[in-house]
């Protein structure tokens, strides 16, 4: 288990008492968020928990909050083994520091998985600290005291103390070094659909995200860059955005075009009224189509082997089969565009950004301008969805900048088409497959041939310059659940100027769409159950067996279905849990395609929350299924093609199949919960629109007129 | 400049502004009502619904000069204390991922209710399916607009 323990988890923030300023945001209702700041009278047992003499318990989270409840499922783990009153359950948004939180990056569906066992340990330090103190407070041993509901409590002598009576004494104990942790089956709040933490500001306008931030004296910036990858700035004429009302300044910024205004409309005019020459530079002659043939060209190349097992060139009677499968760029397209509030000032600087990566920000920010760390203040605010996308701060600098530049607190806006220019684009990528069955039609080679662009290949080209593989880029490629004797799974690396990033589930969305379609030809070659032919293939895989199995059971697998239905499966292990899905879909003659249904199963091991499981596993079927329908990232004249949700469309309300989600009961170490349902939507689709009418899909998106019979 | 007087949920603005300026950045610039939210600027998504004399309105597409002296609801003016049924049901479904989306969502939701008491799936579908949500909480929007239908009855 490769959680990441640290020493300073279990030393003590303060050993005496603080008093301080309890900072709030001025909310409404009833207050469950806790802006920043000391809490007065607190105990701070390690940096996660503050207990104030009121009984109130603060919880710090140092993850992002991008609507996965990470707001709420962290705080669970804490109060479960402190056995904190919920209702008495504050969290306040961690502050960001190179190392005092360990990493506050949130990704690869790893908030949880990642620090489970340290913030139950937290939790328990600060349930036994307080224990303790009772005990000494009560002159008896501490075996029989317990704690309940932010109480301690005596029960031979009917006596009980709230934990803010006990913080004092609780704050002068040393620290247990090995606090006993809950057994699993104590638990009142781990298991438990509780309501979000946030829920309610997110109904009635109170929620603030990045965007909203607003400061006294604050002007509002756009910056227009060269669309064309690679480009730069040849010269620009600003006569016409100037004469327009607001426009304040009008420079140049990191080879783009800041435009500062008293209001955003003014800047979002202001950039429209730019005259810009570009200089495109050779990307240019670039598009999708230049792209697909360098990838065509690139697929004869030997590729760097991922894996290999057996020998799959030396067979002997055997069919073989052979496919070829295609995934396009694609957009992350968050609902809330990138943005960022900057105030530098002579000798600090403060950012407002909602990000997933916010100590990369501070220290390359630090950097920038000559400060010592401590002097950059990066505060997370709440964010319109991540998916990966806020990992990157490309956008952060040019809001520093500006803000140096003008002297003055700025905000920096993406307008929709900006964000879709210059996304970090899901790889697309090209599969060739080639398998062989024997005589009796057992599986008993695989190869898997991919070429793709790598994402960290473009970040650090030195790390493969001597064609060293980028192991992410075979991820859910690599590690084929399915028992075939041969197997070589090999990586051609294909960047182009089209800058690719970490998309929900990663290089998973591509490989498992790969996998998942192949075996299903595979059984339909061997004349064999799609089902069937996984399950016998999976025995030494269980956990993929039992996914497998309560979503076809579930689903209803091998029913009658109506006239123009069919129903695929398919099932993909990432980031640490397993996911089956059974889709029904109907296809007409003239090849419109409705998604009816899809089946869901999940295993993540112990889950937090579990409505906030289901909640990640709908999100990541509608996020698959609109990559799977539509979605599509094209490249002319080295550009994206796209601008706006007219032509980058997401699934619609009225194409949202019905969703069923089943979560295996576990008690194995929680796993990824945020991505591991999206890999299988789309071979799901796929496979179940060969069982409605006979088209074998190979390449997406999936486009009606292909599936016409 | 132009000047404008503008009803924002039952209070009286007055406002200096060029008048084609879009009401969503009157409302979120000037004067702060920031849970209206920009997602496209062109009227494709929804995120800036908010009512116009009583109708779901993008407000990224609304010069402000078209709306002098009507009456605008934003999320914050829907209710003071969440209770407006689309609110509570919202709540009780746990309709909100990330949340961007949901104000446009309500506003969208709540005028709909407020013509068709009782819509089924197809009226839902078509009077929200211009309101996107990246996140997928469609399912439960759908379910959350029959809950508040029924608590209104």
């Amino acid at each position: 288990m490769s959680q990441d323990f640290s020493r300073r988890d279990f030393l003590k923030v303060s050993s005496t008492v603080g008093v301080g300023l309890v900072i709030s945001v001025a909310l409404p209702y009833k207050e469950r968020l806790v802006a920043t700041g000391i809490v007065e009278n607190s105990f701070e047992p390690n940096v996660w928990i503050k207990i104030s003499s009121d009984n109130k318990v603060v919880i710090t989270l140092a993850k992002s909050e991008m609507g996965q409840h990470i707001r709420t499922s962290i705080p669970m783990i804490v109060a479960e083994e402190l056995n904190a009153d919920w209702s008495q359950v504050n969290v306040v948004q961690a502050d960001t520091h190179p190392d005092k939180y360990g990493s506050q990056s949130t990704g690869g569906s790893g908030s949880i998985r990642r620090s489970y066992m340290r913030l139950r340990k937290a939790g328990a330090t600060a349930r036994d600290l307080l224990i303790q103190a009772a005990s000494l407070k009560w002159e008896v041993p501490a075996s029989e005291c317990k704690a309940y509901m932010s109480e301690v409590i005596h029960s031979k002598s009917k006596r009980s103390l709230k934990f803010g009576e006990l913080i004092s004494l609780a704050g002068k104990l040393d620290t247990p070094i090995d606090p006993i942790l809950k057994d699993e089956k104590d638990f009142t709040l781990i298991g438990k659909s509780l309501p979000g933490l946030d829920t309610v500001y997110k109904v009635n306008g109170s929620a603030k995200f990045g965007i909203d931030i607003r400061l006294p004296n604050m002007l509002y910036a756009t910056v227009l860059k060269c669309q064309t990858f690679g480009g730069s700035l040849k010269s620009f004429n600003a006569k016409k955005a100037n004469k327009i009302n607001g426009v304040k300044y009008i420079f140049e910024v990191d080879g783009g075009i800041a435009v500062v205004a008293a209001n955003t409309w003014s800047a979002i005019k202001g950039q429209r009224a730019l005259d810009v020459e570009w200089d495109h530079g050779d990307f240019y002659s670039w598009d999708s189509k230049k792209i697909k043939n360098m990838m065509e060209t690139k697929s004869q190349d030997k590729g760097v082997i991922a894996k290999e097992v057996g020998n799959t060139k030396n067979l002997k009677n055997n069919i073989s089969i052979e496919s070829n499968y295609e995934v396009p760029f694609t957009s992350h397209a968050t609902m809330e565009t990138m943005n960022c509030v900057a105030h530098v000032n002579k000798d600090s600087a403060e950012l407002w950004v909602p990000t997933q990566s916010p100590q990369r920000i501070q220290s390359s920010i630090a950097e920038k301008l000559n400060f010592d760390i401590e002097k950059v203040k990066v505060n997370v605010t709440l964010m319109g969805g991540g998916f990966g996308r806020r990992l990157w701060s490309d956008f952060i600098p040019d809001a520093v900048e500006i803000s140096k530049k003008i002297k003055k607190p700025v905000k920096l806006l993406w307008t929709r088409e900006d964000d879709m220019k210059h996304d970090f684009y899901r790889p697309a990528s090209l599969h060739k497959l080639k398998g062989s069955l024997s005589d009796k039609n057992e599986l008993i080679s695989w190869e898997h041939h991919i070429v793709s662009p790598s994402i960290s290949g473009q970040r650090s080209p030195e790390r493969f310059k001597n064609g060293q593989l980028d192991r992410s880029a075979v991820n859910g490629a690599n590690n084929l659940p399915y028992d075939v004797p041969n197997i070589l799974v090999d990586y051609v690396m294909s960047n182009t100027k089209v800058p690719v990033g970490w998309w929900r589930s990663v290089y998973n969305s591509q490989n498992a769409f790969a996998n998942e379609v192949f075996i299903d030809e595979l059984a339909y070659k061997a004349g064999v159950d799609a089902l069937e032919f996984r399950m016998i293939m999976l025995n030494n895989s269980p956990r993929h067996k039992a996914v497998l199995r309560l979503a076809a059971e579930k689903a209803g697998w091998g029913k009658p279905l109506a006239k123009g239905q069919g129903m695929g499966l398919a099932v993909h292990e990432s980031f640490g849990s397993w996911s089956a899905q059974v889709a029904t879909v109907t296809v007409s003659k003239a090849g419109e395609l409705s998604v009816d249904k899809i089946v869901a199963s999940i295993d993540c091991g112990t889950v937090i929350n579990p409505d906030g499981v289901k909640a990640q596993m709908e999100g990541s079927i509608v996020y698959g299924l609109t990559s799977t329908l539509k979605g599509e990232i094209t490249i002319e004249k080295g550009a994206v093609a796209q601008s706006n949700f007219h032509d980058f469309e997401l699934l619609q309300i009225d194409e949202m199949p019905k969703v069923e989600i089943h979560i295996v009961p576990s008690i194995e170490s929680p796993s990824g919960a945020g991505e591991p349902g999206l890999p299988p939507v789309a071979p799901a689709v796929a496979n179940a629109i060969f069982n409605a009418n006979g088209k074998r899909v190979r390449k997406l998106p999936i486009k009606s007129k292909d599936l016409k019979v | 400049m132009p000047k404008f007087t503008l009803r924002i949920n039952k209070k009286t603005h007055r406002i200096n502004i060029d008048a084609d300026t879009p009401l969503l950045w009157v409302l979120r610039d000037e004067l702060g009502y920031t849970g209206t939210k920009y997602g496209c600027g062109r009227g494709f998504c929804g995120a800036c619904t908010v009512h116009v004399d009583g109708e779901a309105t993008r407000s990224c597409m609304t010069a402000v000069d078209n709306v002098n002296g009507a009456e605008i609801t934003t999320i914050e003016g829907l209710s003071i204390d969440n209770s407006h049924p689309i609110q509570k049901s919202w709540i009780s479904e746990e309709v909100s991922q990330c949340g961007y989306c949901q104000p446009g969502q309500i506003m969208t939701a709540a005028a709909l209710l407020d013509r068709n008491a009782d819509p089924d799936d197809e009226d839902i579908d078509s009077a929200m399916k211009m309101n996107l949500c990246r996140c997928g909480t469609y399912d439960r929007i759908r379910k959350a607009i029959h809950i508040a239908a029924k608590e209104q009855k």
